[in-house]
């Protein structure tokens, strides 16, 4: 059951991916990185972390991508800009973009290549203390200095956020 | 039947996510894709934490992933921010029209 959820999610996951990469009109590819993220929230729910897939709904899809559709919508751009280059080629393009595809591609080669080197690992018992209040505690205490320093980022981003996009300066 | 997932499977399909989101930042010409092939990238590094953590049954790489996905929310608003200056600028958002940088 487990393995059939897995390559559900794992499909719809690639999928939605390789569409938010392929779309042209940026809200399509909005939406589309929503349902990947539900998949792999999915993901998180089979690997035992039911804490960092609400995380994922809740934060990445409901408040990161909604800004994301708030500045899609402000700047109302439908279409890609493609400059002197009228016909988009993908794999045939202008030097650096065919570079870019033969790189990513290279890079998944190498990093499951480098996978098929190790031996397949299954994974430990079920029930290894991953409790939401494990998560806290150690969250809490030895992580309480790194907690503390990203409320201090998350806010210098607001205030940096509010002045670089203010109209007048 | 389907094979059942191991670590090795979660590590590809996380490598592949995260070289999904490397080829759209080198393929794409719109700076809001370009943003959101860097969301699927980090995505794809949050899984790895994830998978290792049930693997070695501890939960720092959950809570490392919480600071990604923190770290990813600040980046995005000042990402989108920078976005909107540079598209009151030049009115578009093609990564090749912002060459003042440029030698």
């Amino acid at each position: 059951m487990d393995a059939l959820f897995f390559w559900l999610f794992a499909v719809v996951a690639i999928v939605s991916s390789v569409l938010v990469v392929g779309q042209r009109n940026p809200m399509y590819s909005v939406l589309l990185l929503i349902v990947s993220f539900a998949a792999l929230s999915g993901l998180y729910v089979l690997l035992n972390a039911p804490f960092m897939a609400v995380l994922q709904i809740i934060v990445y899809a409901g408040a990161i991508m909604v800004l994301f559709l708030f500045v899609v919508m402000l700047l109302n751009v439908t279409k890609e800009d493609e400059g002197n280059d009228p016909k988009p080629r993908f794999v045939i393009g202008p030097g650096p973009r065919r570079l870019g595809a033969v790189l990513a591609v290279v890079l998944a080669v190498q990093l499951i290549w480098a996978l098929r080197t190790i031996a397949d690992a299954p994974f430990m018992a079920d029930g290894v203390g991953t409790t939401v209040k494990d998560i806290g505690l150690r969250l809490f205490r030895e992580y309480a200095f790194a907690f503390e320093a990203t409320s201090i980022l998350i806010l210098v981003a607001m205030v940096g956020a509010v002045i670089i996009a203010r109209k007048d300066r | 039947m389907l094979p059942e997932p191991t670590l090795n499977t979660y590590l590809a399909l996380s490598a592949v996510l995260f070289s999904i989101g490397t080829a759209g930042v080198f393929l794409r010409r719109n700076l809001i894709t370009i943003l959101l092939s860097v969301e699927v990238m980090l995505n794809a590094v949050n899984l790895t934490f994830v998978a290792v953590d049930r693997f070695l049954g501890t939960v720092d790489g959950q809570i490392i992933a919480f600071f990604v996905i923190t770290v990813a929310a600040a980046e995005a608003a000042v990402g989108l921010a920078i976005l909107i200056a540079l598209y009151r600028h030049r009115e578009t958002l093609s990564p090749d029209a912002f060459t003042t940088l440029k030698w």
